[in-house]
Order: structure tokens, then C-alpha cells, then sequence
């Protein structure tokens, strides 16, 4: 018989692998690209350049950049701060889309009328939405211990069908030849520019403020370090005193509101009306984002912008080169992909083993312990 | 040839570790129907060395022969080929299966449950391990799932039975029993190696000792001839003080009250707690013995405020009554209490000593001010409690689980005491601590009381029990026993009152 493989942990892990673990992941996804692309008979350079560089080589591009990482990086934030509790809330799609419906619905309720409160008004509209969504996977896992990942992710397709019916209904412009979308909002709902002549809008300003506090509020807090405690160990957040149902309530309305603003940020930012479709996936891309960026503020907004460029360079990489748009998905899951395994094999090692079956299982000798 | 009148032969077996070197050259030499003793504090490398012989660690280096044959041992299914067979510390049972169904599942031959049955029964019988085949696991004691494991070995028919400190969860009664049936295995020619710290376990049960320190062999003797102090005294490199028995203190008030409290198990397979009564004096520690899982961790969780679903009773801390709050609330009225398991309940392995130093601590030692973390209090915090209590870290930086488990120990009581406690909960306050740092922290605990704090020791430990407390009773199936002053008990008594056992009924049979 062939000696079994077998993953032993180890027993100190490098703490500097587990940060490097993520430029490991991309130099990995890069000579899997270079692969991918010649293997479809394209030059790897070429797309690579126009994957990586072009979409960067000018000052519309950076700012695209900013408009699609804003969304990445305020999702990836808010999912770091669940994510460092335990809490596997991967439904911020949904959030986002609830996000998007209150504050559209509010930029048409406000329609030809001006003030200034009515862009906040929106935006907190926005982040009421993605709590009421997340507010219900919250109710669902504390009262009937029902497991966050299922209920958060079939509430997503659940969000995206109501959007698709408001805007075949309710909201749809009555003026649009039924046209499945609504009014263009007036200019007193749309975002502000910050840089002439592109699309970068007030909300990646917020982006990096919602970064600085969510830095804050992990390394700072008492609250933040109830997060980290009870993603650590539940139990000694149990005996310090610290509630486990109420850290959920709490990490899953701050990660929903955020990602609800993210939406309400799209609709109001690049996109302007309410469509069928607000979001390329950002709430699921953001998953990647806060782990890629290790569950850190500042991780998910480096790993925003480069998730961000994977949007970008699918795009000029489908115009220039004619390649499939799945190529963004394909790098993204990729990315993903060997993150997961780097981290893995940073926590584990690979041992082969005698093919003799153990019948016994080993004594659990792992505190404590004898001697 | 001298090799064929030992039935296990090792010679310089070498393991190292990350770090450590957990055996160094290590010999050791069984004969047939000997009882060896290996012994050695926590630490020392016993079980590293057990684990070689039993095939599931690799030795760096080192030969091994059994039977006067080279044998390379790479697995524990051919160290039962080879005849030998292991008692783990920890059993690896099915509760919800029966004693047969859980017997057949280790055994590396299939036989019919029936004739395997029958087998049990025979073992049985014939070694005085009373045990009935068809009883689900759930429905028996600790020492009676021992005994699976040992019918469990014996069914391999082996030459060499290792058990690895088989008597920490069994009452000294229970000790009696096991120590019977391994004199009589050892005369029928099996050979036993018994791994312990228990002094006077191997004066009355072994013949010779191997005695290790550190991961080396300092000795081999012939127990008879050696008394308790001198293998002490060989086990730690040292002689150590005799502990001074605690000066009479006379109780003051009352910082500890519960009256008619029951309280379901949260868990199936939990021990629901059934009119607890007790009361804790300031300056007295008070004792509760019991084998493990007799309510333990439920009393402590019940106590501390983990648990806050009681079905009736009431809990009084320092006269308020405290039924209701929170452990945070609780540790606000003079509580700290320090649970069993030290990485995930006691403290977050993966976080560093200052984030678990602010654990249980940031409310009486005012760490927070206005939601934000006072970061260099809390590091002062940690390090005065690493310096106190003498915790051997490289750095406060270093996450919780890279601590030896009694250097991580003596962390956390510090932590609780530098908070200056006046009521003390504690579970297992010395399990898999060495020795000396043992002693250290009994000590504590009883400057602790003699400054006038209420100390609650839970321990399986009937020593350390017996030695710091000045009151004792015991823990049996979620009831807990009436109390005595620990100066007119005995073993043997508390002993009685681990199984359930009332004394004055005892006496009454007896009379």
C-alpha cells in the first residue's frame, strides 16, 4: 500500500507566514494566470499588462479604482469585525441590496426636491436596510440557534428577487417604457464628486473612515476585544462575563449596516437609479477581501484595491483581448483558493504515514497533560 | 545472554521537540510479572517515552527490544501485535454505546459480540473487575469505565500492560480494588509499567522505579528500598519543605451563601447540581473532593455566575444576593474564580498574556476607561503578575498557548489574585502543574484566607485537599456531602463521601 498523507499541526506556526501568506497566495494566482492564459492561447504578458497595469495607468483609472474598491473595502471591514467573532455572516450581498432598495427608495421619495439633509438621510436609510436583513440572521442564530451561513446566504437571493420586484413594480420609472429600472435620481440624491471629471465620489472618503474606526474600534475597545475573545475561545468570554448572543447581535448589525451603506453608496454613487442589478458581487468579493487582508481594517483595504483591479483588469482584459468576463471570477477564486491553502499549510504540515489503519484514537493529551 | 531475561529492553531512546528535549538518552528494563514504576514530575518526559513504546511518537534515536528481539515499533496496532497493550489517562468511549459494542470496536480482531461478551465476563470474574457487558457506557462510573479499558487490554492477551496515572480519577477505594488486580496480573507473568507522580501509590504498589527528571534518567532503584521522601527527593532534584499546615484562623463573616440550589445540566450527558447548601467564612478554605465529573464544572459555572439558568435557590455573595448577575457583576463583590481548563475557558490560547491578563480583571483593576483599553495599565498589570508568580514567558507578547501548562496556570491564579479576592472559586488549582510550583500555589492560596478571604477549593486531588483545607466534603452525582472539619477526616472518609456515601449511616452499619 502507498504511505498515506496526512496533515499534522504544527506546533508553532511562523507568525511572519501568516502574513506573508497572502503575497504568497498571489505570486501563486499570478503563475496560475500565466498558466490559464496560455494555455487560452493569449500572451501572458499582454494579458497581464492589461489585467494589472493598464487599468492603473492613468488618473480615470485610479479613480475607478476608488469607486469599485469603495464598496470592497467598507464590506471587507465589516466583515472582519464578524469574521473576528466567530460570527460566518457571508450574506453582506444581501445586506448591501436591502442597502441599496432603502436608500434608492429614499432618493425617489426626495425626487426634484433639494436639501442638504438629504444625501445623510439616504445613506442612514441605507445602513437601516442591511441591519434589518442582518437583524434577522441574528434572530434566527440567537433564538433558534439557526447556523449564520445558510440563513445569511439564502437571504441574499431573497434580497436580490424583492430589488428585481420593486423595479418591476413599485419603483419602476413610469416614464421608462417598462423598463425594468427606476427614475434617475435627482442631483440632490447623488453623491458628491471629489475629483473632477471621474466617477470618484464622496463614499470612498467614507470607506477610509469606516477603515480607521473599525482599526480603533478592534485594537481599542472593550468591545472590540470581546469580538476577538469570543472568536478565540467562547468560553473564557463566557467566564469573563461577556455574552456570546450579544456580540452576535452586534457584529451582525454593524456588518450589515456597513454593508447596507455600501449599497446605498452604489445606488447614489456610480449607478445613479435603481437596476435589477446593483452589485458584480461585491458582498461575496468582500469575503476575500477580509481574508486576504487577514481580518484587519487595514488588510481589507490594501486587499480592496486589489480585488477592485481584478474588476478592472477582467474588463480591459474582455475589450482588449477578448477574453471571457469570467476571467475576474476565475481570479478571484484562485486568489481565494490558494490563500486558504497557504494558510493551511502555515497551520499544518503534510506527514506521510505508514498505510497500517490506527484503530486506537490517540488520548486527547493536548493541556496540561501528564508529562 | 543478559538481553533475553528482560521482556522490554530500551536503550538511549532520544526524543527532541520543538524546543525541548523531551527524552535524553533514556534506558529502561522490564522483566516478565515486574511492576514498574516510571516515575517523574509533569513534564519529565514520562508520557513522551510511553508514547514511544506504544508506537504513536517516532524516537529520534534509541533501540528497542522486546523479548531480547530489535523490534522497530512505527505503530500502535503493531505495538499490540508484539503484545503490549496501553491504559490511557483519558478513555476513548462510546457513552452511548454498551460496554461489548465499545470493546468490540477497539479490538483489531472481530469476534461476535456474544462470544466477546462472554469473554468479558470470564476477565472479569477472574481479575475482580466486577462489570456487566450490555451496560451503556453513560451509566458508569469512572472507575468502571476504567475497567473497560483494562478487559479492553487484557483481551489482547499482552505481556506488558503500560497505564499511564490510571488512579487520578478513581477514589481511594476504587485504588484499593485496581491495585489487587494488578498484583494478581503481575504474578500470572504480565509484565506492568506504571506511570505515576504518586509517591505512596508506587511505595505500596511497585517493585522497581525508573525515575526521570527533566528527560533524563536519574535513577533506577528497587522501591523497597527506598522510602517516600528519598524518591521524592530524586523526582525533583530537591527535598521540599514539608508544607506548614494552616494556623486555626477563626472564620469571620459569611462571603459565601447558597441555599436550596438545583440546577439542570445544560449538556445531556451533564450532571444536574440537587440541593446545594453551603456556606464559606471569610479566612477558611474549604474543600470539595469528588471524581471527575461529579458536578465539578457545574458548581463552579453555577457559583461564578457562568450559568445563570437555576430552577430554584438562592446565591449570596458578601450578604447580596448575587442569583442574578453576571460573573463581571459577581467579581465586582470581592469573586474571582479560576476554572479547570486553562486554554479556552481560563484563557484565550491564541492571545497574548496581556490581553488575557485583562480578561477577568478589567473591571476591578479599572483597565477601561470610557469604552477605551488603558493598554499600558494593562501591560504594568501583566507583568507585575509575571514577576509575583514567577511565570517563565520569553515576553507578554506571547499568545496564552505557548505557555507549559503550569507555568500558564500559575498565570491565571495570579491573575485572580493580584485583584485581591475576598471570595476565591477554584477548580483543580494544581492539575498538571509540577511539583514545586504546585506547592507555590497551595501555599498562595492559603495567604489568601489567612488575610481573610473565603477559599473554595474543587479538586480530585485528596492530598492537596487533605493538606490546605481547614473544612472538606465532597462532590457525588451533582449532590454535594455534608461538611467536616478536615483535622478529624481521613482518606478513607472522604473517601466514603466521593461515592455518595453518608458517614454517620456508615457508622450506623457499623455498629
Amino acid at each position: 500500500m502507498l504511505p498515506k498523507l496526512q496533515l499534522v499541526k504544527r506546533q508553532t506556526p511562523s507568525k511572519a507566514m501568516l502574513y506573508l501568506s497572502p503575497l504568497l497566495a498571489i505570486i501563486l494566482t499570478l503563475i496560475a494566470s500565466i498558466l490559464l492564459f496560455l494555455i487560452m492561447g493569449v500572451s501572458p504578458l499582454a494579458a497581464l499588462h492589461a489585467f494589472f497595469i493598464e487599468p492603473i495607468s492613468s488618473i480615470y483609472g485610479l479613480s475607478e479604482l476608488g469607486v469599485k474598491a469603495t464598496p470592497l473595502v467598507l464590506i471587507g471591514v465589516a466583515l472582519s469585525l464578524g469574521f473576528r467573532a466567530g460570527v460566518w455572516n457571508i450574506g453582506a450581498e444581501g445586506q448591501l441590496i436591502l442597502g441599496g432598495i432603502f436608500g434608492g427608495a429614499t432618493a425617489l421619495f426626495f425626487y426634484e426636491k433639494t436639501g442638504f439633509y438629504i444625501i445623510p438621510l439616504i445613506l442612514i436609510m441605507g445602513i437601516l436596510g442591511g441591519m434589518l436583513w442582518a437583524a434577522i440572521v441574528a434572530l434566527l442564530r440567537t433564538r433558534f440557534n439557526a447556523n449564520e451561513i445558510l440563513t445569511s446566504l439564502m437571504l441574499s437571493y431573497v434580497a436580490a428577487l424583492l430589488l428585481n420586484y420593486l423595479v418591476h413594480g413599485a419603483l419602476r420609472d413610469p416614464d421608462g417604457m417598462n423598463f425594468p429600472e427606476s427614475r434617475l435620481f435627482s442631483d440632490s440624491a447623488l453623491l458628491p464628486i471629489i475629483l473632477e471629471d471621474t466617477r470618484l465620489h464622496i463614499g470612498a472618503l467614507i470607506a477610509l473612515l469606516v477603515v480607521v474606526l473599525g482599526w480603533g474600534l478592534l485594537s481599542r475597545t472593550l468591545l472590540g476585544y470581546q469580538i476577538k475573545v469570543i472568536g478565540d475561545a467562547p468560553a473564557a468570554g463566557k467566564h469573563a462575563g461577556f455574552s456570546q448572543s450579544r456580540i452576535i447581535w452586534i457584529t451582525l448589525l454593524m456588518s450589515g449596516g456597513i454593508a447596507g451603506l455600501a449599497g446605498a453608496i452604489e445606488v447614489t454613487g456610480p449607478i445613479g437609479q435603481l437596476l435589477p442589478n446593483i452589485s458584480p458581487g461585491y458582498g461575496f468579493t468582500a469575503i476575500i477581501v477580509a481574508y486576504v487582508g487577514r481580518l484587519h481594517p487595514v488588510g481589507a483595504l490594501l486587499a480592496g484595491l486589489l480585488l477592485a483591479l481584478s474588476y478592472l483588469g477582467g474588463e480591459t482584459a474582455q475589450i482588449e483581448l477578448k477574453l471571457p468576463v469570467a476571467v475576474t471570477g476565475v481570479f478571484q477564486g484562485l486568489l481565494l483558493f490558494f490563500l486558504l491553502a497557504s494558510d493551511v499549510l502555515i497551520q499544518y504540515r503534510l506527514q506521510s504515514t505508514p498505510a497500517t489503519p490506527v484503530v486506537k484514537p490517540l488520548p486527547a493529551a493536548k493541556e496540561g497533560g501528564t508529562s | 545472554m543478559e538481553q533475553n531475561t528482560y521482556l522490554l529492553e530500551l536503550k538511549k531512546m532520544t526524543k527532541s521537540f520543538p524546543g525541548v528535549l523531551a527524552n535524553d538518552a533514556l534506558d529502561l528494563k522490564i522483566k516478565q510479572g515486574e511492576i514498574h514504576a516510571l516515575l517523574g514530575e509533569n513534564g519529565a518526559g514520562k508520557s513522551t517515552l510511553v508514547k514511544m513504546i506504544y508506537g504513536i511518537l517516532k524516537a529520534d534515536s534509541g533501540e528497542i527490544y522486546f523479548n531480547g528481539k530489535k523490534v522497530t515499533i512505527n505503530s500502535p496496532a503493531y505495538a499490540r501485535k508484539l503484545g503490549i497493550a496501553m491504559v490511557f489517562q483519558h478513555f476513548s468511549l462510546f457513552d452511548s454505546l454498551t460496554v461489548v459494542e465499545n470493546i468490540s470496536l477497539g479490538m483489531d480482531h472481530q469476534s461476535s459480540l456474544k462470544q466477546l461478551a462472554q469473554q468479558i465476563t470470564e476477565i472479569s470474574r477472574r481479575y475482580g473487575l466486577p462489570l456487566d457487558p450490555q451496560r451503556h457506557v453513560y451509566t458508569l462510573s469512572v472507575g468502571e469505565r476504567q475497567r473497560i479499558e483494562i478487559i479492553r487490554c487484557l483481551l489482547q492477551k499482552p505481556k506488558l500492560l503500560i497505564m499511564d496515572e490510571p488512579t487520578s480519577v478513581l477514589t481511594p477505594q476504587e485504588v484499593e480494588k485496581l491495585f489487587v488486580t494488578l498484583k494478581r496480573l503481575a504474578q500470572e507473568g504480565l509484565a506492568i509499567l506504571y506511570i505515576s507522580h504518586k509517591l505512596d501509590e508506587i511505595k505500596a504498589l511497585c517493585h522497581e522505579a525508573t525515575i526521570l527528571r527533566l528527560g533524563k534518567r536519574v535513577a533506577r532503584v528497587c522501591v523497597d528500598e527506598e522510602s517516600t521522601s528519598s524518591l521524592a527527593a530524586m523526582m525533583m532534584g530537591e527535598e521540599l519543605q514539608a508544607f506548614q499546615h494552616p494556623q486555626k484562623m477563626n472564620p469571620g463573616e459569611v462571603r459565601l451563601g447558597v441555599k436550596n440550589l438545583y440546577a439542570k445540566a445544560s449538556d445531556p450527558l451533564g450532571i444536574s447540581l440537587k440541593n446545594i447548601n453551603l456556606q464559606l467564612r471569610s479566612g477558611e478554605v474549604v474543600g470539595i473532593a469528588g471524581v471527575a465529573g461529579n458536578g465539578q464544572d457545574e458548581l463552579l459555572t453555577v457559583l461564578n455566575g457562568e450559568n445563570l439558568s437555576l430552577e430554584k435557590g438562592s446565591i449570596e455573595i458578601a450578604g447580596k444576593s448575587v442569583t442574578r448577575l453576571n460573573p463581571n457583576q459577581r467579581r465586582l463583590l470581592g469573586m474571582a474564580s479560576v476554572p479547570e481548563k486553562r486554554l479556552g475557558h481560563g484563557a484565550m490560547p491564541d492571545m497574548d498574556l496581556s490581553e488575557n491578563a485583562f480578561l477577568t480583571a478589567y473591571e476591578r483593576m479599572k483597565l477601561v476607561h470610557k469604552w477605551f483599553i488603558n493598554y499600558s495599565k494593562t501591560k504594568r498589570f501583566a507583568r507585575s503578575i509575571i514577576e509575583d508568580f514567577g511565570v517563565k514567558t520569553p515576553a507578554i507578547e506571547v499568545p496564552a498557548k505557548s505557555l507549559s501548562g503550569g507555568n500558564l496556570q500559575k498565570f491565571i491564579i495570579g491573575r485572580e489574585l493580584t485583584q485581591k479576592p475576598e471570595l476565591l472559586i477554584v477548580s483543580q488549582p494544581t492539575w498538571g502543574v509540577d511539583a514545586g510550583a504546585a506547592q507555590t500555589i497551595r501555599e498562595e492560596l492559603r495567604e489568601l484566607a489567612a488575610k481573610g478571604a473565603a477559599v473554595l477549593v474543587i479538586s480530585q486531588d485528596l492530598d492537596e485537599l487533605m493538606q490546605i483545607t481547614d473544612r472538606i466534603g465532597a462532590i457525588c452525582g451533582g449532590v454535594l456531602s455534608e461538611f467536616y472539619p478536615t483535622a478529624e477526616m481521613s482518606i478513607e472518609k472522604v473517601g466514603l463521601l466521593m461515592a455518595g456515601v453518608k458517614l454517620n449511616e456508615e457508622l450506623q452499619d457499623a455498629a
